[in-house]
């Protein structure tokens, strides 16, 4: 019985988090219009709320072409794996105390850690099985800009760690009870918002879908379902992520106390806002220059967050 | 020294631009609603183009057949006959309005002030066929943005009957040879 309830639950909380990642890249079309003095979609339906139906019956709709020249099986598997892992990144965030969806919680983040770096396999994947230049260009921009932002991803994930004394998620979260994480660690704070905007590939970090010179990268080939399934990967992992960075910086679910979900959704939208407000102002640097900004600028700073992290833990305890 | 004020100016520059464009979101919205409400358009858009009569209701255009030279997209094709008169017109004149690109060379290359382009851009149909305007849909029956203008009171071509022409007292006066008019 209990089995079953488990599996409703989850079930339950996997369509959410898909139409929630759905209803986000209307959002975020709002959103963008609305920092541009435009009105956005405001057609369909009541201020164009229904727009997202509109969108998902066009691209059901669409022609789901296989090219004749790509390797036909890792086609096909890669925004399946994009859209799993994207998925699982959500389970591990806490909604109020000890309840997330994967009992995982010695290892919360170090999970976290492992499916940002497997994300990268979709791409490669798709990059190397559509047989074409664009995406080939795009996964290798992703591969060169994901050794550049594992690394201090997960150190400045580390000096959290050191702080709160757990990789457990529960754990962080309830260190925060007297101060977020966010005001002794605020340097790394801007490394992780830098890292995890490169993990979603968002702007300015999205080099291996840059629209403008390799017209959308890896998935070029990718039509109808397929190239549905990256998308909302993307607006997933952009949820996830957010949640997770409020989590880490923001204390999650703390907060108001009788509404621990209420203040964890909260934290997340503003989150978001803030990912798609980054979007609309700054633009992409050139490709180079963003492997020498992680490795020159945001990696000897996260090491340094690290060891100061690790000199007033080691003094006052 | 001079490094670390480098970052710091650049990281503030970055806050700043994202600051300015948060700002953005109390501002006035820059879309016009199309549909209902609609974009005052200056006359001298160029949108549809229609043929214009002069003020005894005669066809300006004396299908010279230079608005179809000029043409970049080959849209507009006529074909020119005589009246009674010896005054030439257009036996037929079509313009296809799905291949027209509204760059109002016709309307400059027009010697009679004929070809005009109106500011009205709502041309859309459901065929192609129907885009393509003859001589009656094109036709206006008055003299559209060049009022008072009348070619053959300055051109000095003879026509038969002179008593058609309102201005008649300047018809066939004309010194050909003159350069200015």
């Amino acid at each position: 019985m209990n089995i079953l309830l488990n599996f409703i639950s989850t079930f339950f909380l996997i369509i959410l988090v898909t139409i929630l990642g759905a209803f986000l890249s209307i959002f975020e079309r709002k959103i963008l219009a609305i920092l541009q003095n435009r009105c956005g979609p405001n057609r369909v339906g009541w201020f164009g709320s229904m727009q997202i139906f509109a969108d998902v019956i066009k691209i059901f709709f669409k022609e789901d072409w296989i090219p004749p020249f790509s390797k036909k099986f890792i086609f096909f598997i890669s925004p399946v794996i994009s859209f799993c892992i994207s998925l699982f990144m959500f389970f591990i965030i806490p909604f109020y105390n000890k309840c997330n969806i994967l009992n995982i919680n010695n290892i919360g983040v170090l999970f976290f850690l492992m499916l940002a770096s497997l994300s990268i396999y979709s791409i490669i994947l798709s990059g190397l099985s559509s047989n074409n230049k664009y995406s080939l260009l795009g996964s290798i921009r992703a591969i060169s800009q994901t050794i550049t932002y594992e690394i201090f991803l997960g150190i400045s994930l580390m000096s959290i760690i050191i702080k709160s004394n757990s990789y457990n998620i529960n754990d962080i979260i309830i260190s925060q009870k007297h101060m977020w994480n966010v005001i002794p660690q605020f340097l790394n704070f801007l490394v992780f918002l830098i890292a995890s905007l490169a993990v979603c590939h968002r702007h300015p970090f999205d080099q291996p879908e840059s629209e403008q010179e390799i017209s959308d990268g890896y998935h070029i080939e990718y039509s109808g379902m397929k190239f549905g399934m990256f998308f909302i990967s993307q607006y997933i992992s952009i949820f996830s992520v957010s949640a997770f960075i409020s989590c880490i910086f923001f204390g999650g679910y703390l907060g108001i106390n009788n509404f621990p979900i209420a203040c964890l959704i909260l934290k997340t939208l503003i989150l978001v806002f803030l990912f798609i407000l980054i979007r609309a102002s700054i633009p992409r640097p050139r490709y180079d220059k963003i492997i020498s900004f992680g490795w020159k600028f945001c990696f000897p700073i996260s090491l340094l967050n690290l060891f100061s992290t690790a000199f007033f833990v080691l003094i006052y305890n | 020294m001079l490094f670390l004020k480098n970052i710091l100016c650049n990281f503030f520059s970055q806050v700043r631009s994202i600051f300015f464009v948060f700002i953005n979101i109390f501002n006035k919205r820059e879309t016009v609603m199309y549909p209902e409400e609609k974009t005052k358009l200056f006359p001298r858009y160029r949108g549809r183009i229609v043929l214009t009569q002069d003020e005894n209701g005669n066809d300006r255009c004396v299908a010279c057949n230079l608005c179809a030279s000029v043409c970049p997209s080959s849209c507009i094709i006529l074909q020119q006959d005589k009246d009674n008169n010896g005054r030439s017109y257009p036996k037929f004149f079509k313009i296809d309005f799905s291949r027209c690109i509204f760059c109002g060379l016709c309307e400059e290359a027009c010697p009679t002030a004929a070809i005009q382009l109106l500011p009205d851009f709502e041309l859309s149909d459901y065929r192609r066929q129907d885009l393509i305007y003859e001589k009656e849909d094109l036709i206006i029956s008055n003299q559209g943005k060049y009022l008072d203008y009348d070619f053959y009171s300055v051109s000095g071509v003879k026509l038969k009957n002179k008593n058609l022409c309102k201005n008649s007292k300047h018809v066939n006066n004309v010194d050909t040879k003159k350069i200015l008019p």
